[in-house]
């Protein structure tokens, strides 16, 4: 049967493809975008004022809402300003480690450095986050190491939620930055040192450029991941962000079209950040 | 490549910092799974084994494991089954809508967890009217983990020159054939990599699974209940300090497997 | 097929899943009115209790279910199916907006839910109305509790009383000129004792806290019932509330957060539940707990049962089994809160815990505004000018900003 198959398909190009396709197709295509499209369509209704149930009728009050308030302007802008400093602050940790593993670790340290790095990422976010609560509150860690030198952390609030998304997407940027460096040619290296180039100008003008779009392709999960979340803002911050309003309409005060509305907002900001990082060449480091 | 020795200790001296930062929290994980007390303030006043006994014996994370397993496994099975079938098309064949293709793989992973989860939870429970149980979590866990098959098995495909897949042909052996002897072998490594990071997402996501699993308890829904519950919070992190470790296993094993020169395995990709 | 028919196909099946949505019906806008009265569905009324199905999905505030595993002494769930042989699963809820959006899932077969959620829940058709006569212990509750406004309509009888107490003001011993006045959380020279140190519960209803202090310390607003709130009043209550955002360190919902928050001092003070206080000083944290001298907001929560429940027969057993004295006692004390059926008193650990709740202490609670869900329709002659609860919600997203 097997051979019968494979003679169906010999030279059909068209049947194979669409047998490939039509899977993945069909998953991502269908189901994927058709649930978007569900949660778009929910946007533009509206809640029954009493019963709080979803009334099926259409109108852009939501989106009204949702421009007229200052207050969502100002999360929108609270969380891609940090999403924007999570992304900065990770590139610059993550490139040394990463051409450390690269270009100057032997084998043997380089395949444990990949361990290393990779192990967090499977240990819970959640505990995570609940550690770092630990260490980041009035009488935790942070300020019990701060207080010999009569210095005192940031406590609860933004500066905590850029450090702990720093630290929860590290991993995702380290990786991709290093597949990145991995593929400059050492020779290229020399090249640029034979023809007079000290290592500064070598990684400005030569690793930086070359490495762009591995960084740019780590940026997009450390971007999409601290836009949509809810968790870590809602553990060591009182303010609210993008995934705070979202979850709070829809997990809390099921008002399904007002979050679906909200929602839109990190999705049209991630499209734009995906076309441009495609334009950028990021798809081929992810 | 020559790099003064300043520079070298920069390099060094960074990876340690950065190196130190992730792994500060867990130590401190790891100690408070031996706290003494319930609640996790500092300093630690005393220090106990008595929580790990605990964790064993608590039905409720074990079950937790064992779904998070199942979802884990059947997530990344299907995972590798349409990324795999994906990255062929993308990579073997020229169609109309060929670039787009790259672009749908990624996007439940770009969106926002919180997008993802609304958007398959009003499916699930308005368009197509299912229950919402461990079916459901690995459809939605695979929706995302596609990508990251995808991307590895692209990256493959991509470096193996098509030769071997037409002298095989011309040999006389047929479709699957050629897959099981020839394409296969190659692809199996990326293919490891790729179910592994696979898993790893799958094990660890929490916001996705909240809409989407129901009454379904995968480890990380019990860890987050069990966070409001002040008696558990040292099992739980109990439960995150031996899920480490147990990982250092599968990581390990991956990075042997797939150790090739140029790439480096559990990446999202494999270098060309 | 072509590529192109192929992809075609897609944008067609997206389209349709667009449209499909569109026409699944919620059945949301016929059952509830425009918003002033309250018109449920009409839902019939179980008529006897048969044999337990073998299962039962509750939603419960933390500390109403307690099946031992919080602390192994502390157990009502496994007598409770060790006698009917009804499996009782127990999911928390955090707010009663959480309670509300897990209810209409229909996955659960009963709630306790806190007066800010049953209006909803009976207007919306997710709760059916109970027959009292299938629960032999209902005739042993406080008649204070009984067809109250939040619990019943028209004379029937919604859910079966459990427990009420009021919210709190607690602090810590590092807080700074608490009294027993909300003041401390209220007052702008008090809030700066102990900026970055204060807490408030996460929850729009939170709001009606505020118009409680007001209708003490600003009585030419002239608010009576601080969920009956007209526009003049409710922006009064809500620059309060962004006057006091300035101090607050985090707001809480999860009552364990609370609880840490206090056990390694970010907090000092702020509103709180009995149970968190009890749970803090069995944890050796000191903590000093007040009803202050304006009275507070409180809650009187109910079980119900779910319009669809999977599980009827089960729910009308564990609403008896809830509301049976020992079992009462027990509840009232983990919690601490007063229990709703009175007989309960004589069986509580602690002689006095009646007393020290208030159990049937008419005036105590007439300084006590339970939580109710606040709807246009103002309940007096101003008519339908108040704010109703979606205005609440989207107030408290500005609150927190």
């Amino acid at each position: 049967m097997g051979r019968r198959l494979a003679d169906l398909l010999h030279g059909r190009k068209r049947l194979q493809l669409s047998l490939l396709l039509s899977g993945p197709l069909g998953w991502l295509g269908i189901a994927y975008l058709g649930s978007l499209a569900v949660l778009f369509v929910a946007a533009f209704w509206h809640l029954d004022e009493f019963s709080g149930k979803v009334v099926h009728d259409y109108g852009t009050s939501n989106f009204e809402t949702l421009w007229n308030g200052d207050v969502y302007r100002t999360i929108v802008l609270r969380t891609v300003g940090i999403a924007a400093a999570v992304t900065v602050t990770d590139a610059i940790l993550a490139f040394p480690i990463a051409f450390y593993m690269a270009k100057i670790a032997t084998p043997r340290v380089r395949g444990l450095l990949v361990v290393a790095v990779l192990m967090p990422l499977w240990s819970s976010y959640l505990v995570k986050v609940y550690a770092w609560r630990t260490i980041l509150n009035e009488d935790g860690i942070l300020n019990w190491a701060l207080d010999p030198f009569g210095m005192k952390g940031p406590g609860y609030g933004n500066v905590a939620t850029w450090i702990v998304f720093s630290y929860l997407w590290l991993p995702y940027m380290i990786l991709p930055i290093y597949a990145g460096l991995e593929r400059i040619p050492n020779s290229l290296l020399d090249a640029s040192g034979d023809l007079g180039a000290d290592p500064g100008r070598t990684f400005r003008r030569v690793i930086l450029p070359m490495a762009f779009p591995a960084v740019v392709a780590g940026s997009i999960f450390t971007f999409s991941l601290t836009l949509g979340d809810y968790i870590t803002p809602n553990l060591v911050s009182s303010t609210q962000f993008i995934g705070n309003v979202v979850y709070a309409n829809v997990g809390v005060a099921n008002n399904l079209p007002l979050a679906a509305a909200f929602a839109t907002v990190p999705v049209v900001v991630m499209i734009a950040y995906l076309l441009l990082a495609r334009r950028l060449g990021a798809f081929e480091h992810l | 490549m020559y790099l003064s020795r300043g520079t070298r200790w920069f390099l060094r001296i960074g990876t340690g910092v950065t190196l130190a930062f992730i792994y500060l929290p867990l130590i401190i994980i790891a100690l408070y799974a031996f706290n003494s007390r319930r609640v996790q303030t500092w300093p630690i006043k005393g220090l106990t084994f008595d929580w790990f006994d605990k964790a064993f014996h608590n039905h409720g994370a074990r079950d937790a494991l064992l779904t998070s397993v199942k979802a884990g496994v059947g997530a990344t099975a299907l995972a590798l089954l349409l990324g795999t079938l994906a990255a062929t098309a993308v990579s073997r064949y020229r169609f109309f809508g060929r670039e787009t293709i790259s672009f749908l793989v990624i996007l439940p992973i770009a969106l926002p967890g919180i997008v993802t989860g609304m958007a398959l939870n009003s499916t699930f429970t308005q368009v197509v009217k299912l229950d919402l149980t461990l079916f459901t979590v690995i459809v939605g866990h695979a929706t995302f983990c596609i990508v990251v098959v995808y991307n590895n098995v692209v990256a493959r495909l991509r470096r193996t020159a098509r030769n071997f897949e037409e002298a095989s042909a011309d040999l006389g052996a047929h479709t699957w054939q050629t897959f099981r002897y020839v394409t296969f072998p190659q692809l199996r490594s990326a293919m490891i990599a790729g179910a592994l990071l696979a898993f790893a997402l799958s094990f660890d996501e929490v916001i996705v699974t909240t809409f989407t699993a129901g009454s379904t308890e995968t480890l990380p829904i019990w860890i987050l209940n069990n966070l409001s519950r002040p008696r558990n919070l040292p099992i739980v992190n109990v439960v995150a300090v031996i899920s480490v470790l147990l990982s250092i296993i599968p990581v390990y094993f991956a990075q042997k497997l797939t150790a090739d020169p140029v790439g480096s395995p559990g990446t999202v990709a494999a270098a060309p | 097929m072509s590529t192109k028919a192929l992809w075609t196909a897609v944008v067609a099946c997206v389209a349709a899943f667009g449209i499909a949505a569109c026409g699944s019906d919620d059945d949301g806008g016929s059952s509830a009115s425009s918003g002033s009265g309250l018109n449920p569905p009409k839902l019939s009324v179980q008529k006897s209790v048969g044999q337990g199905e073998g299962q039962l999905n509750l939603i419960a505030w933390a500390g109403y279910a307690e099946d031992g595993s919080t602390d192994p002494k502390v157990d009502w769930v496994t007598p409770f199916e060790k006698q009917t042989g009804c499996q009782t699963n127990v999911k928390i809820g955090n707010t009663s907006d959480e309670m509300l959006t897990l209810m209409r899932t229909g996955r659960y077969d009963g709630v306790s839910a806190s007066g800010d959620a049953t209006l909803r829940l009976i207007a919306g058709g997710d709760v059916a109305p109970v027959n009292t006569a299938l629960v032999p212990n209902y005739s042993g509750i406080w008649t204070g509790l009984k067809e109250k406004p939040w619990n019943s309509v028209d004379g029937q009888m919604y859910g079966i009383p459990h427990g009420y107490g009021a919210n709190l003001l607690m602090s810590g011993t590092k807080a700074k000129g608490v009294g027993d006045s909300w003041d401390a959380v209220f007052d702008a020279t008090k809030l700066a004792q102990n900026k970055g140190h204060v807490t408030a519960y996460d929850s729009p209803i939170y709001i009606a806290d505020a118009a409680v202090y007001l209708k003490a310390h600003q009585p030419d607003l002239k608010i009576d019932n601080p969920y009956e709130l007209d526009d003049k009043q409710f922006k009064a209550a809500v620059d309060l509330l962004k006057t006091q955002r300035k101090y607050i360190g985090e707001y809480w919902a999860d009552y364990t957060k609370e609880q840490a928050a206090f056990a390694n001092g970010n907090s000092t003070v702020g509103t709180t539940w009995q149970v968190i206080a009890n749970l803090l000083e069995a944890d050796k944290v000191k903590v000093k707990t007040v009803l202050p001298s304006e009275g507070s907001t409180g809650w009187s929560d109910t079980w119900m049962i779910a319009a669809k429940a999977q599980h009827p027969n089960c729910m009308y057993k564990w609403m008896n089994w809830i509301t049976s004295p020992k079992v009462q006692a027990e509840v009232a004390e983990w919690f601490g809160e007063a229990p709703a059926n009175r007989a309960a008193c004589s069986h509580t650990a602690a002689k006095d815990h009646c007393k020290i709740f208030h159990e049937g202490d008419e005036p105590y609670f007439d300084r006590v505004s339970f939580w109710t869900t606040p709807i246009k329709d103002c309940g007096d002659d101003r008519g339908d000018k108040c704010a109703d609860y979606s205005q609440w919600v989207q107030a408290w997203t500005d609150i927190k900003g």
